[in-house]
């Protein structure tokens, strides 16, 4: 039987590969079989380290040495050295840009740092239908806390002082928001929960309720002990059934623990929640609609102020938080708000769960401290774009965001400096695009959605957004002209001004971001009839290269509406008045003689 | 379940909970009390990881490997989706993703019997804030 003592493991990422991390993996091995060693130390590849930048990168185990940029004829040196004599090799080690000291262990390395998990702290670590693997990471103990050291006013200060903004993406202070509903006096309050997430390619909240739904429950009664409220309701979308399957688990556990109910822990107090479903609007994400929705009324917004904080779920003092918010409470109460207020930005504290989509190569979901560039989320953390294709832009915020391009690539990401870049927050997807991707078509993409999840109650949004749709679709399809770019502008004005809420207000965002970052794709598809990125099928157009086609008569067989004509051997025609682009030819075609223009 | 009445209670329960696990861990015989968690979440379950964790309870049962296999949320590889950890005691803990039954087989008969990595590993690359730190 062999037994391992150490392991080498090889980068595998694209940027690794790119960087002949194959060979690293045969000269090791080879080095140690020269030397004997192949039964003792195990040469193996492994996923990307996201660390593209500084690759190929080697790590050792079990000392956890971490080498960087390894050329294939360094193997000989790491085999000597490090396994046969024990020596680090030196050069090879990662060097710290700050004091320019080598790193040895791989944990002291700032890269680590790159992401931090407080909100996704037990996501991935704990069962999450089990509490009482909660209670064995300190779960409740911040409930705990609250209950018998701290008093309401101590709780909201502890939260205000933490800087904590919300997560459902627009920014408010968290405990500013917790101090009005405090101070309003009522004989029943409220606190509710937001997870209702409605961005396309956001799964922050999701994750977080299937993950550690007990992290949400606890913060939830901790915010009910601060504003004198005992009802808790938790708005969720019923698309999210494994949420919702988990949620309930969770608050059956905590009632029979006795962690939510009368007489918690022994102080007298007392608070429950119950789970209310949404039928999936995204402007039921939006707080008095989401109110409203809970009510059985319609789902629609109404006029701020009156805030929920004031008047609310049936018209008594509410406190709406999302998913996130929630999330970062007990740790805050934990740990202290001097330690959460230390991390991110002056003005954007702790951290952000971000979604990455797209094309990137590392989809998932990730937790950086707010100042975190996007290059190093993308091309870091999210391992780069896929297939090696050139970055164009990344979609943030949602319906309600704006595309980044190359030249908001080292922005630090926080609230503010996010909204100054023309995008904003949001609730944290990220949707990273290449150079395939057309930005009139994305932002065609994103005015259909608005479109469709307009409530209807206010005019600009409801028939504002449709004119811009049809606009958009004129573009695509290259029947256009040059004034409709001014008028796509003005009446995204008109709509963002005379909107009641954040839908509307918001909803031009994807249009405006593009043609203020993409001016040359809109003129393209109007003036020359052309989308640059080979996206908009109306104005591409397949063709057959006579001096490469060779008769052979595969295109016109696997054509599905009988487009191609042409005899054995002879060049064949593809009529563009019946093809419908779907591509097909192109594929099958192995001469090259089919070509896209 | 009886209900936690104070405070102190909770905090007690906290490390007897806690003290069961560090127990797990130490236990010396290297094949005893492997723990895997499989990645249940959404993402994970779409990908097949329920039939990947009711396998690995199946496969470690016949070969007699004492484990402790439960599910947790998303660690957050949604590109590798099925992912599941595996710890053996007293070593660090490894990712493994893109994890069918093929793939779990071999982890038991090379990883978790031999001591031997196998293809698949994700390196994690993120810092957790220890509550107990």
């Amino acid at each position: 039987m062999t037994k391992y003592k150490m392991y080498l493991l090889v980068c595998g990422g694209t940027g690794c590969r790119a960087s002949a991390s194959d060979s690293i993996v045969e000269n090791l091995k080879q080095e140690l079989e020269t030397k004997g060693l192949q039964d003792e130390v195990q040469v193996l590849m492994t996923g990307c380290f996201g660390f593209c930048e500084k690759g190929p990168i080697v790590k050792v185990q079990p000392d956890n040495t971490f080498y960087t940029q390894v050329k294939p004829e360094d193997c000989a040196e790491i085999i000597e050295e490090h396994i046969v004599k024990g020596r680090k090799v030196n050069r090879l080690l990662y060097e710290d840009p700050e004091n320019k000291k080598h790193i040895e262990d791989s944990k002291h390395m700032n890269f680590y740092k790159k992401q931090i998990r407080i909100a996704l702290r037990n996501c991935g670590f704990i069962d999450p239908e089990n509490v009482d693997e909660y209670i064995a990471r300190d779960g409740y103990s911040a409930l705990g806390k609250c209950l018998s050291e701290l008093t309401p006013k101590d709780v909201v200060d502890q939260i205000k002082e933490s800087g904590l903004r919300g997560r459902g993406g627009g920014g408010f202070p968290t405990g500013l928001k917790w101090e009005i509903a405090a101070k309003n006096e009522a004989d029943q309050k409220y606190v509710v929960c937001n997870a209702d997430e409605g961005d396309p390619g956001a799964f922050m909240d999701r994750s977080i309720l299937e993950g550690d739904p007990h992290a949400v429950l606890e913060a939830m009664a901790i915010c009910g002990y601060s504003m004198g409220a005992t009802k808790g309701l938790i708005y969720i979308r019923a698309e999210y059934p494994l949420a919702i399957k988990r949620l309930k688990i969770a608050l059956e556990q905590a009632r029979e623990y006795g962690l939510l109910g009368t007489d918690i822990l022994g102080t007298g107090f007392e608070f429950d929640i119950e789970i209310r479903y949404g039928a999936g609007a995204f402007v039921c994400g939006e707080e008095t609609s989401l109110i409203h929705s809970m009510e059985g009324l319609r789902g629609e917004p109404t006029i701020k102020p009156p805030y929920p904080a004031e008047k609310g779920y049936l018209g008594k003092p509410t406190n709406v938080n999302n998913v996130e918010t929630y999330a970062n409470i007990t740790a805050i109460i934990n740990k202290g708000a001097n330690w959460f207020n230390k991390i991110g930005t002056e003005k954007s504290k702790g951290t952000k769960v971000f979604a990455l989509a797209g094309k990137i190569n590392n989809v998932g979901l990730i937790e950086v401290p707010m100042g975190t560039t996007l290059r190093e989320v993308i091309f870091e953390i999210g391992g780069g774009i896929k297939d090696g294709k050139k970055f164009k832009a990344v979609q943030t915020g949602g319906p309600s965001g704006g595309c980044l391009t190359e030249k908001h690539l080292d922005t630090p990401i926080d609230f503010d400096n996010l909204l100054a870049a023309g995008s904003m927050m949001g609730s944290g997807g990220m949707i990273v695009m290449d150079e395939d991707n057309c930005m009139v078509a994305t932002a065609k993409f994103y005015l259909d959605f608005t479109v469709e999840e307009s409530c209807g109650k206010c005019s600009p949004c409801r028939i504002g957004n449709k004119r811009l749709y049809e606009l958009l679709d004129r573009i695509t399809q290259g029947k256009a002209e040059m004034e409709d770019l001014q008028r796509l502008r003005n009446m995204c004005y008109v709509i963002k001004d005379t909107s009641l809420c954040g839908l509307g207000q918001t909803s031009p965002n994807p249009i405006l971001s593009t043609l203020d970052n993409f001016w040359d794709e809109y003129v393209a598809h109007i003036t020359d009839h052309k989308c640059p990125a080979g996206q908009c099928k109306d104005l591409m157009k397949y063709e057959v290269v006579e001096e490469n086609c060779v008769g052979c008569t595969a295109c016109a067989r696997v054509c599905p509406v009988g487009a191609i004509s042409g005899d054995k051997k002879q060049t064949h025609y593809i009529d563009p008045a019946i093809c419908i682009k779907c591509g097909a030819c192109e594929e099958r075609c192995k001469f090259d003689a089919i070509i896209v223009k | 379940m009886a209900k936690i009445k104070t405070l102190a209670d909770l905090k007690k329960m906290k490390e007897d909970l806690r003290s069961k696990v560090d127990l797990r861990e130490k236990a010396d015989s290297p094949e005893s009390y492997v723990q895997i968690k499989v990645g249940m979440a959404t993402s994970g379950i779409a990908s097949g990881a329920k039939e990947i964790m009711d396998f690995l309870i199946e496969a470690l049962e016949k070969r007699n490997i004492e484990a402790v296999v439960t599910q947790t949320g998303d660690m957050g590889y949604c590109f590798a989706e099925p992912t599941i950890e595996v710890k053996k005691p007293g070593e660090e803990p490894i990712v493994f993703g893109y994890v069918d039954t093929e793939k779990a087989d071999e982890i038991i008969e090379k990883y978790i019997k031999l001591g031997e990595l196998v293809e698949g590993i994700i390196p994690v690359n993120y810092q957790v804030i220890d509550e107990d730190k």
